[in-house]
């Protein structure tokens, strides 16, 4: 399903280039010791690795969200505002807003006009197939379509650099499989760089491209690979045994 | 709303009725103990008397609360606004709540004279620290990645104040007023006490009279009138929060 390829870009991506970058947690504990790591533009990064590693760290650094105690990180092009995106592991709506207007928020704060922000993001909540549901309050969603309003609203400034914080982990596996399919085609008709950062070695192989494995402690990069898999991912996939093999070499660089 | 009120008047009316019979019976001396009959006899035969003075207490509950509500959520926005002013002041809005308010009454007859302005200024000292206490607690506990989301497309401190953290403040801003509504009714009748008028002064006078009936009469308005207000600000919180808040969604 869904092989129909959109070529029509909306936005494109950037260049994300760490450089000896050093994050020190409480002056003691070294979280991240000088990574070097490039991610190219367009490329759907997936990170791994085990809890307290540093993967949050990282992403919340290149989000500009935590400054690094030393090294670089550089984003280009540089030079639009709000370029980035980040979904957190909650859906983190504002309750007293509804559907619309949660995703409407980030052009808001922009200061976008009322009825261009209303446009824009009641087009990405068709994208995400919400549009039955924009009067809607966030008590009243499952947890599923919370989490695609969060996407929505990530995506409402066509941002270049989307940033994802295990997004999917609370969710039950069938929506997470949707919602896997959902975001790889949004990807690839927008052709922006992701950096999604997962626990799980499945969600992580049947998304990316290129897969980092980052050890237990300093943020040491463990495997860098580049996923040998069909660009078009749907669920008939998930039975695929270069799926398999993927995930094999992912775990294996986890359990070392 | 039948469900509701019915509930808690089945406890009243019982209690009303034992009080009856007790008093009727002669197992509590009448001038200890109204009989209900009694207080709903005074009750009627003062009308115009109680009537008046439960409006002069309520003018002077309810605008000490307002004048509450309003300095004690601007206090709490500006404590909020740095830990150095929190450090600074926050004491003080303690001094608030632990000030004995029927030792300062005197006082505030000096500054405010014999009138309903001392009476608001009681009803005033008595509920101000709820609402700034709650209010600042509120506001100081925002998500933090909901002040991230805000960080993130630029959004100013004034922006992130208005649009985030007092909106995601308001359930405690209601528990603080809800507090507050009840406290600002015994400040007023404190007031009255020492400044006179309204019923803290009916009270005050019945009690040298002997007339017992008549203070029940009295102290009954008063809950009563404390009842409905602490009513008015659930029914705000219910039209303001009903469609997010867990507290008040349906069981």
């Amino acid at each position: 399903m869904h092989a129909r390829r959109v070529t029509n870009t909306v936005s494109t991506g950037v260049v994300v280039q760490l450089e000896q970058v050093r994050r020190v947690f409480n002056n003691r504990q070294v979280v991240i010791a000088g990574m070097d790591l490039r991610i190219d533009s367009g490329e759907f990064l997936a990170v791994l690795g085990p809890s307290g590693c540093g993967k949050s760290t990282l992403l919340r650094m290149i989000a500009r969200l935590a400054e690094p105690d030393s090294g670089r990180i550089r984003i280009e092009p540089n030079d639009e505002r709000f370029q980035t995106a980040f979904v957190f592991q909650d859906a983190n709506l504002l309750p007293w807003r509804n559907v619309l207007d949660n995703a409407a928020l980030p052009l808001e704060l922009m200061g976008e006009s009322k009825t261009k922000r209303e446009e824009k993001a009641r087009a990405v909540l068709g994208q995400v197939g919400l549009l039955d549901a924009l009067d809607r309050y966030p008590a009243q969603l499952s947890g599923g379509m919370r989490m695609r309003v969060s996407l929505a609203r990530a995506l409402v400034t066509e941002p270049r650099l989307l940033l994802l914080d295990e997004p999917f982990a609370a969710l039950d596996e069938i929506t997470r499989f949707h919602l896997d399919v959902q975001l790889r085609e949004l990807w690839q008709r927008r052709g922006m760089t992701v950096i999604f950062v997962t626990h799980s070695v499945s969600e992580a192989a049947f998304l990316a491209n290129r897969a980092v494995v980052m050890g237990r402690s300093g943020g040491a990069i463990k495997l860098d690979r580049t996923l040998q898999l069909p660009a078009v991912r749907d669920n008939e996939l998930r039975g695929d045994p270069r799926l398999g093999q993927e995930m094999r070499l992912l775990l294996g660089a986890i359990e070392e | 709303m039948k469900k509701t009120l019915l509930p808690p008047l089945i406890p009243f009316v019982v209690v009303a009725l034992l009080a009856e019979f007790l008093v009727r019976e002669g197992f509590v001396r009448a001038y200890l103990l109204p009989a209900p009959s009694a207080v709903f006899r005074a009750m009627i035969s003062s009308r115009a008397e109680l009537f008046q003075a439960l409006l002069s207490t309520s003018t002077g509950s309810l605008t000490g609360f307002a004048l509450s509500a309003v300095t004690g959520i601007a206090i709490a926005i500006l404590l909020s606004s740095s830990r150095g002013v929190q450090r600074a002041f926050y004491p003080y809005a303690i001094f608030f709540q632990t000030v004995p308010l029927i030792a300062v009454a005197p006082l505030l007859v000096i500054w405010f004279g014999f009138g309903i302005e001392t009476v608001i200024a009681s009803a005033f000292v008595a509920s101000v620290f709820p609402v700034i206490a709650n209010t600042l607690s509120g506001i100081l506990s925002t998500d933090p990645p909901l002040r991230d989301l805000f960080k993130l497309y630029g959004a100013s401190p004034l922006v992130t104040l208005f649009k985030l953290r007092i909106p995601a403040a308001l359930p405690q801003v209601f528990t603080g007023l809800r507090v507050s509504a009840g406290l600002a009714v015994v400040g007023a009748i404190v007031g009255e006490f020492i400044a006179g008028g309204g019923l803290g002064s009916v009270v005050d006078i019945a009690r040298t009279q002997q007339r017992i009936d008549k203070v029940f009469a009295a102290v009954l308005l008063a809950s009563l009138l404390g009842l409905g207000m602490f009513g008015l600000i659930n029914l705000f919180s219910h039209l303001m929060l009903r469609r997010w808040h867990a507290s008040e969604q349906p069981l």
